[in-house]
């Protein structure tokens, strides 16, 4: 029981970790908390839902929806984030929560507003575990592998490549790295194409792992991620990681083991508000200031 | 009739535009989660009214009283969680208050409550009452912003909003302002609460989500933060925007949030904030037959 509890944790965490990985970026280079982060993540599942019933070919799916929304990303920071950099913080999340209100609305009109099928049919190489007590669904595989092949692909990106030492440069002081030559502007835009990308795929991946989307599918996702990016420390990837994990583990393991009033969001913002009243700097403090 | 009743909620929402524009305009604290004031004066009104016998008149300010001690105690968290990180605490805070409403059966759960029809002096209030109740209140909260802006607390919460280590080096007790802002604007949006709970007759936690809070802190911002002016102006343009796009009924929030973005994006400081483009042709307008005003505007420039 305890153990089909934090498996399910992890599930629900890894699922959180990729879905707030988008706004972790955005938030590590221009400091904005991007809610409309979570209307690429829905748009995102409808694009890799009409590629996968256009082309049948559930990979070529989410590169389609990855891309699509990585340029969409690169529109969204030119014309509305960038104007607004070194404004009060509020006029870029007001800004954030417009768009991803007209966005939500957007995919209302576009794709009509019920539920729709995500006919997935996975032909996967492995198939899940099921003993006794203990149920691990061959999807849940399929999540935490996609999960982590992402989650690698990043760290490669940003540790060992030559745009991941601009991009590191930029997120510790963007005037510093300016000043040292590094074009700021390809960096915030990669970042951008990055973040908006690792969206789409959280968005397909929650469509195939409940097998539906909908337009307010984005809805939960938009505050919760908030929740991670800033617990995790000032968009520190590793940290968005680590408080995904935990809140996944919080609210399965206080919402099914020991069964609390709440429900699991007030859960999950209960121990948000807890952590950070010990440690008001979130879980991982950046270290450059 | 119709009409009264839109007139009705926008003014509930002008004095809750005014009232989170004492904490994010005035002393500059992010605030995401003012709903939850709302709600607490709502809930707080309904209860004291229907289950204690508490008559109107005294649960008016009963009900800001309870969401200004529960206001002081999210001012006490803004004092050691700073800047973003406030931001989603008190985010947390309405999630969480919400959730309380919902799940205890004391605050009615998923039912919500119904509130008894309110009277003042022994006679029934009609809508057309709470109208004027409501412009009273404006008016009243309106002319406590004006002398506060003019005080030296108002002075003090602008120097903190604009650098707080330079306002605490020159003696400002930033702790006091800090909590103090939050005490009277969350006190302001629960006496809201209660005109709202007693004008609907019924609520539930749905109404005071977090989509409410988004909602009362874009009316400050797109009016114009840190004025008196901007709150009302944003809480008249989009609180009429929904009854104005009435003809593109299935547009609608494509639309508000449109309006959400190019305000931001091309007036970010608001409709009539102080270097927008419409509040600067105003001024123009005016310098032009009272010039000696522009001493007043001048300071005021400084400030922001």
């Amino acid at each position: 029981m305890l153990l089909q509890q934090i498996i399910n944790g992890i599930v629900v965490g890894s699922v959180y970790s990729l879905t707030a990985m988008g706004a972790t970026l955005v938030y590590s280079i221009l400091r904005i908390l991007d809610i409309a982060n979570a209307g690429a993540y829905a748009l995102g599942a409808y694009v890799g839902l009409f590629s996968y019933v256009a082309t049948d070919n559930l990979l070529l799916s989410f590169l389609i929806g990855m891309i699509a929304m990585g340029i969409w990303g690169i529109f969204v920071q030119k014309f509305l984030y960038l104007p607004l950099l070194g404004k009060s913080p509020l006029i870029s999340l007001i800004t954030s929560i417009g768009l991803f209100i007209f966005l939500g609305d957007f995919i209302r009109l576009w794709a009509g507003p019920q539920i729709k099928d995500f006919p997935a049919d996975l032909k996967l190489p492995f198939s899940g575990i099921k003993t006794e007590n203990l149920t691990i669904m061959s999807v849940w595989i399929l999540v935490l592998l996609t999960t982590a092949i992402l989650l690698l692909t990043l760290w490669y990106l940003i540790t060992k490549t030559k745009i991941g030492l601009a991009w590191r440069a930029t997120a510790q002081d963007l005037e510093i790295a300016k000043a040292m030559g590094i074009n700021v502007n390809v960096v915030v835009a990669f970042n951008f194409f990055l973040g908006y990308s690792f969206a789409a795929a959280a968005g397909i991946m929650i469509g195939i792992m409940y097998n539906f989307i909908s337009p307010t599918m984005g809805d939960v996702p938009a505050y919760k991620m908030l929740a991670i990016i800033v617990l995790g420390g000032l968009g520190n990837p590793v940290g968005a990681v680590v408080a995904a994990m935990l809140i996944g583990l919080i609210e399965t393991l206080v919402g099914g083991y020991i069964g609390f009033f709440l429900p699991r969001d007030s859960i999950a913002f209960i121990a948000v508000i807890i952590i950070l009243l010990i440690k008001p700097q979130g879980l991982f403090v950046r270290k450059n200031i | 009739m119709y009409e009264v009743v839109v007139a009705i909620n926008i003014g509930i929402f002008t004095i809750l535009a005014l009232s989170v524009n004492i904490i994010t305009g005035y002393i500059g604290q992010p605030t995401l989660g003012h709903a939850a004031f709302f709600g607490i004066g709502a809930y707080a009104s309904a209860i004291l009214t229907g289950k204690y016998g508490v008559p109107f008149l005294l649960s008016l300010p009963l009900s800001g009283l309870i969401a200004g001690f529960i206001g002081a105690l999210l001012g006490l968290a803004s004092l050691r969680v700073r800047d973003d990180f406030l931001a989603i605490t008190t985010i947390g805070t309405n999630f969480v208050v919400v959730a309380i409403f919902q799940y205890v059966p004391f605050f009615g759960a998923s039912f919500g409550l119904s509130v008894s029809p309110a009277f003042i002096f022994g006679m029934k209030i009609t809508y057309v009452g709470y109208l004027f109740l409501t412009i009273f209140l404006i008016t009243l909260t309106v002319l406590f912003l004006r002398k506060l802006e003019k005080s030296w607390f108002g002075l003090a919460m602008g120097g903190i909003r604009n650098n707080e280590g330079a306002a605490g080096s020159i003696g400002i007790d930033i702790k006091k302002f800090k909590v103090v802002a939050f005490i009277l604007g969350t006190a302001i949006a629960g006496i809201a609460g209660c005109i709202y709970a007693h004008y609907m007759t019924f609520i539930s936690s749905v109404d005071f989500a977090f989509a409410t809070s988004i909602t009362i802190l874009s009316m400050a911002m797109v009016g114009g933060s840190g004025t008196i002016r901007g709150p009302i102006m944003g809480a008249i343009v989009l609180g009429l925007a929904p009854e104005v796009f009435r003809f593109a009924m299935n547009y609608r929030m494509l639309i508000y949030g449109a309006l959400l973005i190019f305000t931001m994006r091309f007036q970010p400081e608001g409709l009539l904030g102080e270097r927008s483009l419409l509040w600067t042709n105003i001024n123009k307008l005016f310098k032009k037959t009272y010039s000696n005003k522009e001493t007043e505007s001048g300071i005021k420039n400084d400030n922001s």
